[in-house]
């Protein structure tokens, strides 16, 4: 088996605000191996941000609380102190965000952002850091990186700052790439060729990805390994092979619904899951998807376990209905105009 | 631009007509003046003459060196060059505390924000804003410079000039530059402070900080940079004004004969030709540092230089 790098145990975190605690994330655990993708979908303000960024140490604050284990290597990286992550941020784990409009200092060159952060970790010279910066942009697909490294962030397309975050990212060669929606601010076609180039890169750099999306679409084509979050848990988790053949939580019918699809009959209208997120601040009592989910029975005001449920091992989830019964009404959802057809 | 200093002197010259008590030969002549006396006086300055006239006769002199006081015939240019080596003194000196001060406290009250230090900071910020110059210069001379009969820990006013004797030239200087310096502390704090707490939540200080640099470094780098620009523009039309001898106040309570020190005699006299000269002196430094303000910016923001 491949090298464990990061566990994540029943990881916590809970903000306090004026109008009270918010539980961002409740209780979320994975484990992630080189050389592997762990894709985790869900909405807005479903904790899956939260979580990279906690992984990172970045949302430290005096109104945070953490509770569980976030074990990189061995080490538990909740228990490091802030100045002591600055030697993994970057180093061990490098992030990519969502906004590349935004991420990039709009007031320094590329290749001097992407040179500081090789600096920051390793004792090297300007001139080969440059060297590296280039190389890097090189690798990423930026054309013509010798000059382009001296280029500002508003003279680069949305597609390539989001390359020259990646190349940052991946200055220090990290073990770990978490990806927070890279792709969310671009458009159709630059996602494709940065879903490849994160797969590319990282047998390239021999790292693992955690790929975050409210896009299951996306990370179809790279992820091992998938977590569907909800309102702060894990609610179904599985192989990519599960959650798109076999998935279980009604939940994830509807994220599946609603991605246009080329290879079932055309619906009229994508599926759209009635309702919004429930408040962090004051959860529904038992099974948090229950006000919006259309099966919703007796048994869901208590609060279902992440269970393996179906026959294939490691395939878990939050749902209380019968196995049988969601097979047989999933389509419903996922694609209602080929049910009524059949 | 310089439409913008014609038009300044336009105004100058319109107000001073306008308001009353403004003819100034009523004023030369005295009080047992002959009609003719006055008529004459009027004829020798070319007050008699269309408004407009006398306005562009007077901007003729004074670009030509020329234009002298209506009370005492001394030449303007020359009084206004008398008095720069003090304003410029008074200006350069005060613009560093300053600006040092007012970056080191906003800075400090940013990143302490919501503790002790930051609330210590923005009372004391708060109460240098509201201080008047003229109180505070006062209440320095009367305790600091011996009028209270303490030792006197500095000069009591008055100019040494730097040529003459540098380390007196600085002594006389401290406390003018401490009573100026203070009012624009506690402003540049206020306002860098607010800036840093907006640019800390800017996306690209976390693209920062995930990069694994130290905080230290994020402030300086990331964080500064991107808030200093708003206080750029402030220092250079503050700095700016008080160049031009806007520091009346601060030159009169110290007795500086600067530039802003003369602005205030011929204010009492109304005395318009050297008012003129030292309202177009004030001007042009706003002008010149607008443009100084926007290249700076340039400089500081790369997304505004041309392609």
């Amino acid at each position: 088996m491949a090298e464990r790098l990061l566990e994540v145990n029943d990881l916590k975190v809970s903000f306090a605000t004026e109008d009270g605690i918010v539980n961002a994330v409740d209780g979320v655990s994975f484990q992630l191996e080189r050389g592997k993708v762990l894709g985790i979908v869900g909405e807005s303000g479903s904790g899956k941000s939260v979580t990279a960024m906690t992984l990172m140490g970045l949302t430290r604050g005096v109104n945070a609380r953490f509770e569980g284990e976030v074990l990189y290597k061995g080490t538990d990286l909740l228990k490091i102190s802030d100045s002591g992550m600055q030697d993994y941020r970057g180093n061990e784990l490098g992030m990519i965000f969502q906004d590349p409009m935004t991420s990039l200092n709009p007031v320094y060159r590329i290749g001097e952002q992407i040179a500081e952060a090789i600096q920051s970790h390793e004792k090297v010279d300007k001139r080969t850091a440059r060297a590296r910066t280039i190389e890097l942009l090189r690798q990423v697909g930026i054309p013509n990186p010798e000059s382009r490294v001296d280029n500002f962030p508003h003279e680069f397309s949305g597609g390539m700052r989001q390359r020259a975050m990646i190349a940052m990212a991946l200055s220090c060669n990290p073990s770990v790439l978490i990806a927070d929606e890279p792709t969310t601010a671009l458009d159709v076609t630059i996602q494709a060729q940065i879903v490849e180039l994160v797969s590319r890169l990282k047998d390239d750099f021999d790292s693992a990805v955690i790929f975050i999306t409210h896009d299951l679409g996306v990370i179809a084509e790279i992820a091992d390994e998938i977590i569907v979050m909800y309102a702060g848990r894990v609610v179904e988790r599985g192989s990519k092979r599960d959650l798109f053949y076999d998935p279980q939580m009604p939940y994830t019918w509807g994220l599946l619904g609603s991605i246009p699809r080329l290879d079932r009959p055309r619906v009229e209208r994508l599926h759209t899951i009635e309702g919004a997120p429930p408040s962090l601040i004051n959860m529904p009592e038992g099974c948090r998807f229950r006000p919006r989910c259309p099966h919703a029975f007796e048994k869901c005001k208590q609060e279902p376990g992440l269970e393996n449920r179906v026959e294939t091992p490691g395939h878990l989830d939050r749902c209380w209905l019968d196995v049988e019964f969601k097979r047989a009404h999933r389509e419903e959802t996922i694609s209602p105009g080929s049910a009524e057809a059949a | 631009m310089i439409l913008v200093l014609l038009a300044v002197s336009f105004i100058v010259y319109l107000i001073f007509i306008v308001i009353p008590g403004g003819d100034p030969a009523l004023r030369i002549a005295g009080r047992t003046a002959t009609p003719a006396n006055i008529v004459s006086i009027r004829h020798n300055l070319g007050l008699d003459q269309n408004f407009v006239v006398q306005w562009w006769d007077m901007l003729k002199q004074l670009f030509t060196g020329q234009l002298v006081s209506y009370y005492n015939g001394t030449n303007v240019v020359q009084q206004i060059k008398d008095g720069i080596p003090v304003t410029f003194s008074l200006a350069i000196g005060a613009g560093i505390i300053w600006m040092g001060f007012g970056i080191l406290v906003g800075t400090i009250s940013a990143v302490t924000a919501g503790q002790v230090s930051d609330r210590v900071i923005t009372a004391v910020a708060l109460i240098g804003i509201s201080l008047p110059v003229a109180w505070l210069g006062l209440l320095a001379r009367y305790f600091l410079a011996g009028e209270k009969g303490w030792p006197a820990l500095f000069p009591d006013g008055g100019y040494v000039p730097l040529t003459t004797n540098p380390a007196q030239w600085f002594y006389h200087m401290i406390l003018p530059w401490l009573t100026l310096a203070i009012l624009f502390i506690g402003f540049y704090g206020r306002v860098l402070r607010s800036n840093i707490l907006d640019t800390i939540n800017e996306d690209f200080v976390r693209t920062a900080k995930a990069k694994g640099l130290t905080s230290r470094r994020i402030l300086r780098k990331h964080v500064l940079r991107a808030s200093l620009i708003p206080i750029v523009t402030l220092f250079g039309l503050d700095f700016a004004a008080v160049l031009g001898g806007g520091a009346i106040i601060t030159e009169v309570v110290y007795a500086l004969p600067g530039v802003g020190f003369y602005a205030a005699q011929s204010i009492q006299q109304q005395d318009l030709p050297p008012l003129m000269g030292v309202t177009l002196f004030g001007a042009m430094f706003i002008v010149v540092f607008t443009l100084l303000v926007d290249i700076a910016y340039a400089y500081l923001d790369p997304r505004i230089r041309l392609a």
